[in-house]
């Protein structure tokens, strides 16, 4: 053995990155497995969706036929506020359980950091992708939307959910241990997503109108650079984060 | 006795709030050693522990692990450390094999699922291994938990109240792991049960002078 006068040892070997998406892929089963076992976060964050989307379909009535030229953004503010709430109150859950259960340690000990962000993003995007499929349903059926361009629309709630899904993640995993987690994740979160919601109404809105790719190319390409950014920023923060 | 592992404490310190729980701790630990923590409950055992496994970090001091002349600092050495603990919990909502082949997959070390059948055997779980931690007695648990410790066979164990809610022959086990284990490794025991102390090579009372 070297003494420790001898000068530093070499660096630690960071795992390579097979290893680290095959332990992200065995957090992703391991969150679907307890997700499907105990369907804590699945049943906080549907119900929630339905219940709002019912609430405001039953309070407004179907509003399509009225004559409103702000009606899409009307009409897409709603939808979104209806999935970014569902979506605070079930995002978090990843984290929150590992804490709650005091998992997290032997978690902390065995996988590699990046893994874990990876296992939990890939799982919320399936959480919030669920969520967001039946919100939309919801909202078009029940309040009797009209979206000119399908496409365009399913795109910009792709985007948006992934740039929720990137920024989410990362703050869960920051209030995970804290005390009043649920008042921090919105306080933390609020100032974040508020440039990526305002986006992704203005252009859900203009999906619901039915414009060119010229015109909603910006907004969307807002969107995906939102996701990418904040995704990476998570991927370099989370090792701190993590470990703290 | 083998000096290609070592366990390097220099000046440790560390304190919950105000209270300091010990300050400028210094030991050495080579191949074949069991160090033991003793101390009453509340003198910072677990803590100590948790200092050494990399999840908390001390108010002063430095920890090293050595294996074969590399040294890593706790947070980088959780592929050469097994931890079992009373505050380590695993997954209820998964099986035993589920739980044993998780970590096996995150540590980057898939295991056959014959591996697993002689990991639980092992344990005293065998027959076991398909039903639900949530249906498992603490004892079960704890004997769990020595499984997942030994999935990657490291050669640093830490033991926080190894025997604590195990029956007689779940004790007896961990005697035979401990006897079979201090010939290729380091094993660090905090316990208050005086019996245990039988086991060590170097012993610190935390609160009292290091023996």
């Amino acid at each position: 053995m070297s003494s420790s006068g001898s000068g530093r040892p070499p660096a630690e070997a960071a795992p390579g990155w097979r290893h680290i998406l095959d332990a992200g892929l065995a957090v992703f089963i391991k969150e679907v497995r307890s997700e499907v076992r105990t369907r804590y976060a699945l049943n906080a964050v549907l119900l929630f969706a339905v219940c709002t989307i019912v609430a405001v379909s039953l309070g407004l009535g179907p509003i399509a036929p009225r004559r409103n030229p702000d009606l899409p953004l009307i009409q897409a503010a709603l939808l979104w506020m209806a999935v970014l709430f569902a979506a605070f109150t079930g995002l978090a859950r990843t984290f929150i359980q590992e804490e709650d259960a005091r998992t997290a340690a032997a978690l902390r000990l065995a996988a590699p950091a990046l893994a874990v962000f990876l296992g939990k993003a890939w799982f919320n995007t399936l959480l919030l992708g669920l969520l967001t499929s039946l919100s939309a349903a919801l909202f078009l059926v029940l309040l009797r939307v009209g979206v000119a361009d399908l496409a365009q629309f399913c795109l910009v709630l792709a985007l948006g959910s992934a740039g929720l899904v990137a920024a989410t993640t990362l703050i869960a995993a920051i209030i995970a241990r804290a005390s009043a987690r649920g008042a921090l994740f919105a306080v933390l979160s609020f100032p974040l997503l508020t440039p990526l919601l305002v986006v992704a109404i203005r252009a859900t809105a203009l999906a619901i109108e039915g414009v060119t790719w010229a015109v909603i190319g910006p907004p969307l390409q807002i969107l995906a650079a939102y996701a990418i950014a904040l995704f990476t920023a998570s991927l370099l923060l989370f090792d701190v984060v993590w470990e703290a | 006795m083998s000096t290609a592992l070592v366990l390097d404490v220099q000046r440790l310190g560390c304190a919950y709030g105000a209270r300091p729980l010990f300050s400028e701790l210094s030991l050495r630990i080579t191949g074949g050693q069991v160090l033991v923590i003793a101390g009453a409950n509340g003198s910072g055992k677990s803590t100590l522990i948790r200092v050494l496994c990399g999840l908390q970090r001390p108010q002063h001091g430095e920890v090293q692990w050595w294996r074969d002349g590399v040294m890593r600092a706790p947070a980088a050495a959780s592929g050469w450390i097994g931890w079992v603990a009373p505050d380590v919990q695993l997954y209820r909502e998964l099986t035993a094999r589920e739980n044993l082949e998780f970590f096996a997959r995150v540590r980057g070390m898939p295991r056959h699922p014959a591996e697993l059948d002689a990991l639980l055997d092992d344990s005293g779980l065998g027959g076991r291994g398909d039903d639900r931690l949530a249906a498992y007695s603490s004892g079960m648990q704890q004997r769990l938990r020595y499984a997942c410790a030994l999935l990657h066979d490291p050669p640093f164990l830490l033991l926080d109240e190894p025997t604590v809610t195990l029956d007689a022959r779940g004790a007896d086990i961990v005697a035979r792991l401990i006897a079979a284990r201090r010939r290729h490794g380091i094993i660090v025991i905090a316990t208050n049960d005086p019996r245990e102390e039988q086991y060590a090579d170097v012993i610190i009372r935390l609160g009292q002078a290091a023996r």
